[in-house]
């Protein structure tokens, strides 16, 4: 109830109050990644009388799914790089430039010229900011040592040009944290391809997982995946003493609370909150996320504003490029609607994430979403992981079905 | 006070437009022809959508991935995503 009073009250007091007298409706979209840039398409598609704004401050963006086979050398660089012409194309204005403020009483952003941006709704995907400081030792400049890779970039290069310089003997170690996080899987995904490379490259070396849980995304795949591929594989969880508290860069150190361990590469994931944007303007609680409405997608916090994507609390959906699509799609729609006087219905989504844990071996998770008591609610029977015992074809298959939903869904976002 | 003016003005809003529930989260998968990738479903007779989504969800149609999917939409909502997606607007 509560918050379909909220919708309504944002509805009925954003059109007369704020000076939408002439021209048409401002959408403003802060953030150009797989939330960002699939808001701003949809809704120029399904409002065209929209004037859609993209404001976003690189102008080639980097995918981070399969970025993991980037590392592993089985996948080019360039195959993850997007830019936004298409965008532009559609109709969307682009900005290329850092928001450093969102005023949503006067429902303007401020960019980082000193210019401003006014909107009757902000569409808000800023994804992740790293937090550096979890873990005692480890910066943004200790991460040009521990690579993270964890925003797909520099850092993705970097960690796969470290990764080819381990020698064979020698032991790379990656920290997890705990939950929550960008790709639940993604880290497992990435400690199996990594696997793969040092079992193809480097027999004698190994890898060792320390992890801040005990319990992580299609866990009983991954394990069943390793104990027959990668014998070179140790993963350490929480009550294993896992839990990784400092690292030294300069000695290649990365300390547990019981135990240390020397690498010739460490790969930290730090903690992670909403993008550094969603806190300075008071969009995300003291969690680091954002809370919202789960049919319209606007923040809790501050009428006007719909976040979606990693920066979200979007209850049972993980933070992937696939929720993040499926959101922007059903908050494109809600703005749409609201912008024209309408109520958003009540909405229902998908998520899936393939893994790939070796070339022709891909496994997935889903789920299907509705609201329930204020919260996006995972409907029970429906979703879940692949088989275990799927025959090497079955995976063979979806690790296909990974690669045409990456190209399905980047061909969605960025044209 | 201030609630019972919220619903005032509220009252006369309209209903939603747009795709039926889920319907929009479909094409993060299904989009163009993709070689050995997952099949288009845009524009193809709502009929055969229908059968296909109900065969995955009882498990008669042999799927990866689709039987896990259709087991959250009742059949209601699986003839309406069919309805939309055979005429995508
Ligand atoms: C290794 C790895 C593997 C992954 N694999 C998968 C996978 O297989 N499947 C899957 O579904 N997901 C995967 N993910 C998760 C996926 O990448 C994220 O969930 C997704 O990118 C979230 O989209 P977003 O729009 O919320 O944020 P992002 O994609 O991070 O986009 C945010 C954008 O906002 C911009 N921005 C932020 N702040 C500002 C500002 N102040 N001013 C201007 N611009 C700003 C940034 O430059 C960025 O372009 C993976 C992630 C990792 C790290
Ligand atoms: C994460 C990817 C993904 C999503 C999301 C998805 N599908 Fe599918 N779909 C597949 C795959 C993969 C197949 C092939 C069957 C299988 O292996 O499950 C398929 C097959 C189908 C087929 C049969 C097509 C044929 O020619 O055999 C239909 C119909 C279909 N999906 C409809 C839908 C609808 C409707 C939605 C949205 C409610 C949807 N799908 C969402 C991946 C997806």
């Amino acid at each position: 109830m509560r918050a379909t009073r909220r919708g309504l009250l944002a509805a009925a007091l954003a059109l007369p109050a704020i000076a939408r007298a002439q021209g048409p409706a401002r959408v403003v979209v802060l953030g150009g990644g797989f939330g960002g840039a699939s808001a701003a398409r949809r809704l120029r598609q399904i409002a065209p009388e929209v004037a859609v704004t993209l404001i976003e401050r690189s102008a080639t963006y980097h995918a981070c799914p399969f970025s993991n086979a980037v590392i592993a050398g089985l996948r080019d660089m360039a195959a993850q790089e997007f830019t936004y012409g298409a965008l532009a194309a559609d109709g969307v204005k682009v900005i290329a430039q850092a928001a450093t403020h969102i005023d949503a009483t006067a429902r303007r952003v401020i960019l980082a010229d000193g210019g401003t941006v006014q909107y009757d709704r902000l569409i808000l995907s800023p994804g992740i900011e790293l937090r550096f400081k979890d873990i005692a030792g480890y910066s943004d400049v200790a991460a040009g040592v521990m690579p993270h890779a964890w925003k797909a970039g520099p850092q993705t290069l970097l960690l796969r040009d470290r990764l080819a310089a381990v020698p064979d003997g020698g032991t790379v170690v990656m920290s997890v944290p705990g939950n929550p996080y960008r790709c639940p899987p993604g880290p497992y995904e990435r400690a199996s391809l990594i696997a793969h490379y040092l079992k193809t490259h480097k027999p004698r070396a190994k890898l060792i997982v320390l992890d801040a849980k005990d319990a992580f995304s299609k866990q009983r795949l991954f394990q069943a995946a390793w104990k027959s591929l990668y014998p070179n594989l140790e993963w350490v969880g929480l009550s294993g003493g896992g839990k990784v508290v400092e690292v030294d860069a300069g000695s290649g150190t990365v300390k547990t609370e019981f135990a240390s361990y020397k690498a010739d590469l460490a790969n930290i994931i730090p903690p992670q909150r909403a993008g550094a944007i969603a806190l300075v303007s008071d969009v995300a609680d003291r969690t680091g996320w954002c809370p919202i409405d789960p049919v319209s997608f606007e923040s809790r916090l501050q009428p006007g504003i719909h976040v979606i994507g990693d920066a979200a609390i979007a209850g049972g959906m993980p933070k992937s490029a696939f929720a993040a699509n499926a959101q922007a799609k059903v908050c494109a729609q809600a703005v749409a609607d609201l912008l024209a006087g309408r109520t958003p219905g009540e909405p229902r989504l998908i998520n899936t994430c393939y893994s790939i844990v070796a070339p022709d071996y891909g496994i997935s998770v889903a789920g299907v979403y509705r609201p329930a008591n204020g919260v996006l609610t995972d409907i029970e029977g429906a979703g879940g992981t692949s088989p275990l015992d799927a025959p090497p074809e079955t995976r063979a298959e979806e690790a296909r079905y990974a690669e045409s939903w990456f190209r399905t869904i980047t061909t969605e976002a960025f044209g | 006070m201030r609630t019972a003016a919220v619903l005032v003005l509220a009252a006369p809003l309209l209903i939603a437009a747009g795709p039926p529930p889920g319907a929009s989260s479909c094409s993060g998968c299904h989009g163009a022809v993709v070689a050995g990738g997952i099949p288009p479903i845009a524009g193809r007779p709502a009929t055969e959508l229908t059968a296909a989504m109900r065969g995955f969800r009882d498990g008669s149609r042999k799927a990866t991935l689709m039987d896990r999917l259709m087991k959250g939409f009742s059949d209601a909502e699986i003839t309406a995503i069919a309805a939309f997606w055979a005429n995508p607007s």
